[in-house]
């Protein structure tokens, strides 16, 4: 009973949402509505479950000393930080557990948690964002290479690309003649993200969206369990 | 010097040159011109072509990890919404978007200071549950909001006096580095209730979107990364944030082309050597 109930209600759901595609009217618009409600409020509630779990899973490698343990540590404490002081002065216009914090936004300029965010979240991560760009610029230089017809192919496209993305390139090539405009660098680039490439994202898309048609009715049918996790 | 020594050499060179790159063009500005493409003018003309007074959703589907490409694009294209005196109605499908969305905000207001909270403006914060969410605003806004940012009831709020569901928004501005994002707006949206949807993504993200800019229109253009954010701050005439980053992008591109053509000298090289044992 423990693993057909969730089979059931899966079923009822999942056969609830389709019928109400193709019957958008009383009762099924009624039923999906309720259940886009129930969606909301779970998928609520399960952003404190992944705080808890994160809290957990931390707590548990600090304890065991796992390799990197201080890596957790200071994760666990930034966690914490942002959470008491959201909690007792609040955030934006939100009021906290002891006011808005009068004194302590005189000297920070912001509430503690906005302070925060600021300043320090804002910052590390747009940081990690950009060191992309260093393990990219050291890719291409050591991977790039030519090697076969593919990848001379690949290659070329790829400097029209990267060129057509930068105002140096529409520089480059902006003493072309009107008649051959198609061949101005930014217009080349154009070109190539609007048919090679849009060509190659629909069949990715379609058989994406053709696989997760796949995946859904296993689960609708309750030939894929897996959601449900292990028997233990 | 090892294989590996010399490797590790070459990447802190790279690093380093790279740095130096995209650290002194922000110093000094060196000013180039960006040409406008397509896929911006065509999002720029939705915003320019709807009329004044309307209501329209600009969402904002990112955190800081993106920001310096997507906080640019909002700005500019809140300073034009303004412009154009639309309403704009600010929510966020990621947790930390409604900060950005303030953020953003405040800038604006550095050129449209006379606009007000409540009535031409409101920050609506951050919903769960994604494409779920869009539906369930397809079926009543007030629902999916009872209150905003600050907690003002929905029903208080003078400029969504007459906006009952997503129908009565003219346009939706979905700035997305991810999921859920344009595409959920697409979907759930466009495609549902036939809301103008046009958006802006990171550059790494973009080519996956274009498909989505055609005659149907399920997109009404879209700006992909820093340039696209650069183009829509010349459309506007504004020298903002992206035009001043567009001088180090082009040069660490530069500087890639660079590197990848020293790459494979080095490679060519290597396998010649390799020929002649």
């Amino acid at each position: 009973m423990k693993r057909n109930l969730p089979l059931i209600f899966a079923f009822i759901s999942g056969i609830l949402v389709v019928i109400s595609e193709f019957i958008p009217h009383r009762p099924f618009s009624q039923m999906v509505s309720t259940l886009q409600d129930w969606f909301m409020i779970i998928a609520g509630f399960a952003i404190i479950l992944g705080q808890i779990s994160l809290f957990q899973a931390n707590l548990a490698k600090i304890k065991e000393k796992k390799s990197g343990w201080y890596f957790y540590l200071a994760g666990l404490l930034s966690f914490m930080l942002m959470l008491v002081i959201g909690l007792l002065w609040g955030t934006q216009e939100y009021r906290g557990l002891i006011g808005h914090g009068e004194a302590i936004q005189g000297w920070l300029g912001s509430k503690p948690f906005d302070y925060m965010f600021d300043n320090a979240y804002m910052p590390l991560s747009a940081t990690m964002f950009s060191l992309l760009a260093f393990f990219i610029a050291s890719a291409a230089y050591r991977a790039f290479i030519i090697r076969s017809f593919e990848s001379n192919l690949l290659m070329i496209t790829a400097v029209i690309v990267i060129l057509g993305r930068t105002s140096f390139g529409g520089m480059l090539t902006a003493w072309l003649p009107e008649s051959f405009k198609f061949w101005h660098l930014p217009n080349l680039s154009d070109f190539i993200m609007e048919y090679p490439n849009s060509a190659a994202q629909r069949a990715i898309m379609i058989s994406a969206a053709l696989g997760i048609i796949g995946s859904s009715l296993r689960i609708i049918l309750g030939i894929e369990r897996s959601y449900l996790g292990s028997d233990k | 010097m090892s294989v590996n020594a010399n490797s590790q050499t070459e990447r802190r060179i790279v690093f380093l040159v790279l740095l130096l790159a995209v650290a002194l063009p922000l110093i000094f500005p060196i000013g180039w011109k960006t040409e406008v493409s397509g896929y911006t003018k065509m999002a720029w003309n939705l915003i320019e072509s709807t009329p004044d007074s309307v209501v329209v959703i600009f969402s904002f589907d990112y955190d800081p990890s993106t920001m310096t490409e997507l906080q640019p694009m909002a700005e500019a294209m809140l300073e034009h919404a303004f412009s154009r005196n639309h309403k704009v109605l600010a929510m966020a499908l990621w947790p930390q978007g409604a900060q950005m969305a303030e953020q953003a905000f405040a800038e604006a207001k550095k050129a449209y200071p006379d606009k007000a909270y409540g009535v031409d403006y409101i920050n609506m914060g951050y919903k769960v549950a994604g494409i779920v969410a869009i539906q369930a605003m397809g079926r009543s806004m007030a629902e999916v909001f009872p209150t905003d940012q600050r907690g003002i009831k929905y029903q208080e709020i003078p400029m969504l006096k007459n906006i009952r569901t997503l129908k009565d928004i003219a346009y939706i501005n979905s700035l997305s580095s991810g999921t859920p994002g344009i595409k959920e707006w697409v979907m759930a949206g466009r495609d549902a209730y036939g809301t103008p949807v046009t958006g802006g993504t990171t550059a790494v993200s973009a080519p996956g979107f274009f498909p989505y800019v055609n005659s149907q229109k399920q997109l009404h253009g879209m700006l992909g990364g820093l340039k696209a954010a650069s183009e829509y701050e010349v459309l506007i005439g504004k020298i903002g944030s992206a035009t001043t980053k567009m001088d180090a992008q082009s040069i660490a591109h530069l500087l890639i082309l660079i590197f990848i053509a020293v790459g494979n000298v080095k490679a060519f090289r290597a396998r010649r050597r390799r020929d002649a044992i």
